[in-house]
C-alpha cells in the first residue's frame, strides 16, 4: 500500500534523523559556548562507536549475561569518549582561546585527522561487523505492523528521552543556566562567579556522550564500521546543526529530524543513489538562503 | 577595605592603566571619574580579575587578590555592575536574578535578597518571566543592579550606570546607590557625569590616559576649577 510504505519511510526517516539529531546536539553546544565549528566531532562518534564494539566483544567473550551488554558497552563508549571530548579540549582548543578564529578551526581539522588515523592504525582499515546489541521488541512491532524496523523502536525511544532531559537539564538545572548564560555572554558569567573553564569542560563532555549514544545506537543498527564513519555522520549532522540554526539547541534537533526525514524520502521516492548528495546539497542551499537556519536568530554583529 | 597598589594593566601592547593607585574603605562611596578611554571599565576589569595586571598589588582586606580568578574574587564579596549593563537577553527577569546569586547556597538569604531586591524596583517583580532583552534601557539597568545585589557584595563596583539613560530614571538610580550604601554596602562608582556621582559620592578620583591625576573629598572635587572646566562644563 502507498500509505503504509509512506509511513514506512516516515518512521525510518525519524530513526535515522534522531542520531543526526543526537551528534548535532555536539555540534550546536560547542558552538553556543565558544562559537567554535568542532570539526572533530563526528571522529568522538566514531570513537563512541569503537569503543562499544571492543567493550561488548570483550563481555560476549567471557560470557556476560546478553541484556546487559548494551547497557555497560553504551556506558563504557560514553564515558570513555567524554574524557576524549575533554581532552581534546584542553590539547587542542584552551591554548587557542584568544587566538584568530581561524586557528581553532585548523586545530579542529587537524584533531579529526588525527584521530581518524590513530583509530586506523590501532584498529584496521576495513569494516568491522557491530554485534546487534539492539533489543527488538515484538509487542510494538505487532502494533505497528511492518512500519517500523525491529530495532528502529528503541532508537527512537532512547534518542528522543535522551533530548527531552538535556533540554530539561539545560532549562532547569544549576549547570544549565550557567551554560546558557556563558553562551550568551561570557564575560558577564565570569562577573557573577561562574567558571568558563568548567562550562566548557561541560559542554564537550555532553556533547560527546550524546555522540557515543548516537554511535552506539547507529553502529548496531548499521551492524558495521570503520574508522572513516566519522567523517560522513559528521559532515551530516553539521547539516542538520546549520538546518536548524547552529547555536539552537530544538534546532539541532529539529535539523536532525528535517535531514533524516528528507534523506528517507529521497530515497525511498526517487533513488539511493542520492541519499548522501542530499545532505550536501541542503547545506549549500541553506548557507546560500538562509544561513541562520530554520529556529536560528538572525545573526546580530557581536559588538 | 580595596586598596590598588601601582596597577599596570596591558590589552596586548596597548597599555590602558598606568601605576594606578586607590583605595576604598568600608562603607564609603568613591568615584572614579574620567573621559572617554581613560581606562575606568580597565580598572573595573582588572579588580575583578578579567584583565590581569602586568604589576602591582590589588589587595582586599590585607589579602591580594589580584592572582585570583573571577569566580574565587566574586566569593570574596565583590560584584560589578558592567558598563552596558551586559543583561542575558534570552534569559527571564527572574533567571538574570537567580544568576546573580550563583555561588550562593543559603536558599533564605536568597529569598530576603530578591524581596529586597523587589523593593528597590517593584517593576523587576511585574518583569519576572519576561525575557532580559524585551527590556527598556531603563529596566536592563535596574535589573543589572538588582543581580549585582542578589550576590549580597561586600562591594559594589559600578560602571557607568547612567550610561544612556533619561534624567529621570538617573535620578532613581542614584537614589538606590545611596540607599544600597547606606544599608551596609561599599560602593565605587565609575562614571562620566561627573556632577551626579560627586553629589552623593564621598571622595573621588580623576584619571586620564591610563593614570589618576586628582584625588580628593568629592566635595573639594566638585568646587575645584580643574575638574568644573573638564568635566561639569563650567
Ligand atoms: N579589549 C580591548 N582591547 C584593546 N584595547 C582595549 C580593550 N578595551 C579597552 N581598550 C583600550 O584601553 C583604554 C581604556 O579603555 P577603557 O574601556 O578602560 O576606558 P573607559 O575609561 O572605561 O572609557 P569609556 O568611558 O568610554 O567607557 C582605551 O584606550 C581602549 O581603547
Ligand atoms: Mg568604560
Amino acid at each position: 500500500m502507498d500509505f503504509q510504505y509512506f509511513i514506512e519511510l516516515f518512521f525510518g526517516g525519524l530513526t535515522r534523523g534522531s542520531i543526526y539529531a543526537l551528534i548535532a546536539l555536539g555540534y550546536t553546544l560547542v558552538y553556543g559556548i565558544i562559537g567554535l565549528i568542532n570539526f572533530a566531532h563526528g571522529e568522538i562518534y566514531m570513537v563512541g562507536a569503537f569503543t562499544a564494539l571492543l567493550v561488548a566483544g570483550l563481555l560476549g567473550y567471557i560470557g556476560f549475561p546478553e541484556g546487559g551488554i548494551l547497557i555497560v558497552a553504551a556506558l563504557a563508549a560514553i564515558v570513555w569518549t567524554s574524557a576524549y571530548g575533554y581532552t581534546m579540549e584542553k590539547i587542542a582548543y584552551k591554548p587557542l582561546r584568544n587566538a584568530p578564529r581561524l586557528s581553532p578551526l585548523i586545530s579542529a581539522i587537524g584533531m579529526s585527522t588525527f584521530l581518524q588515523n590513530y583509530v586506523l592504525l590501532a584498529q584496521t582499515p576495513d569494516f568491522v561487523p557491530f554485534p546487534m546489541l539492539l533489543p527488538e521488541i515484538d509487542g510494538i512491532l505487532a502494533l505497528f505492523g511492518d512500519v517500523l524496523g525491529p530495532s528502529d523502536f528503541f532508537i527512537l525511544v532512547v534518542s528522543f528521552t535522551t533530548m527531552v532531559v538535556l533540554m530539561l537539564w539545560i532549562r532547569y538545572t544549576r549547570m544549565g543556566k550557567a551554560m546558557r548564560a556563558t553562551a550568551q555572554n561570557r564575560t558577564m558569567a565570569m562577573l557573577l562567579g561562574i567558571d568558563a573553564n568548567h562550562i566548557i569542560s561541560v559542554t564537550f563532555i555532553v556533547g560527546s556522550a550524546l555522540a557515543a549514544l548516537g554511535g552506539v545506537l547507529i553502529a548496531s543498527h548499521m551492524g558495521q564500521i570503520n574508522f572513516g564513519i566519522g567523517f560522513l555522520a559528521g559532515m551530516k549532522a553539521f547539516t542538520a546543526a546549520v538546518l536548524g540554526g547552529i547555536g539552537s539547541v530544538p534546532g539541532a534537533v529539529v535539523g536532525g529530524l528535517v535531514l533524516g526525514l528528507a534523506e528517507s524520502f529521497t530515497t525511498g521516492y526517487v533513488s539511493g543513489n542520492y541519499e548522501d548528495v542530499l545532505s550536501f546539497c541542503l547545506l549549500i542551499l541553506i548557507l546560500i538562503f538562509r544561513p541562520d537556519g530554520i529556529l536560528g536568530k538572525r545573526q546580530v554583529q557581536k559588538v | 577595605m580595596l586598596e590598588l597598589k601601582s596597577i599596570n594593566t596591558y590589552y596586548g601592547v596597548i597599555q590602558a592603566l598606568r601605576d594606578v593607585s586607590l583605595h576604598v574603605d568600608e562603607g564609603e562611596i568613591v568615584t572614579l571619574i574620567g573621559a572617554n578611554g581613560a581606562g575606568k571599565s580597565t580598572t573595573l576589569m582588572t579588580i575583578c580579575g578579567i584583565q590581569h595586571p602586568a604589576s602591582g598589588e590589588i589587595l582586599l582586606n590585607g589579602k591580594p587578590i589580584h592572582n585570583l580568578q573571577p569566580n574565587e574574587i566574586v566569593r570574596l564579596g565583590i560584584s560589578q555592575v558592567p558598563e552596558g549593563r551586559l543583561i542575558f537577553p534570552e534569559l527571564t527577569v527572574a533567571e538574570n536574578l537567580d544568576l546573580g546569586a550563583f555561588l550562593r547556597r543559603d536558599k533564605d538569604g536568597i529569598a530576603r535578597d530578591m524581596e529586597y531586591v523587589f523593593e528597590l524596583f517593584p517593576i523587576l517583580k511585574q518583569r519576572m518571566g519576561q525575557a532580559g532583552g524585551t527590556l527598556s534601557g531603563g529596566e536592563q539597568q535596574m535589573l543589572a543592579v538588582g543581580r549585582a545585589i542578589m550576590a549580597r557584595p561586600r562591594l559594589l563596583l559600578l560602571d557607568e550606570p547612567s550610561l544612556g539613560l533619561a534624567p529621570i530614571i538617573i535620578q532613581q538610580i542614584f537614589r538606590i546607590i545611596q540607599k544600597v550604601n547606606s544599608d551596609g554596602t561599599t560602593v565605587f562608582l565609575v562614571e562620566q557625569n561627573a556632577n551626579q556621582a560627586l553629589h552623593i559620592a564621598h571622595r573621588g578620583y580623576v584619571m586620564e590616559n591610563g593614570r589618576i591625576t586628582m584625588e580628593d573629598s568629592a566635595a573639594n572635587l566638585l568646587a575645584s576649577e580643574q575638574v568644573r572646566t573638564a568635566y561639569l562644563g563650567m
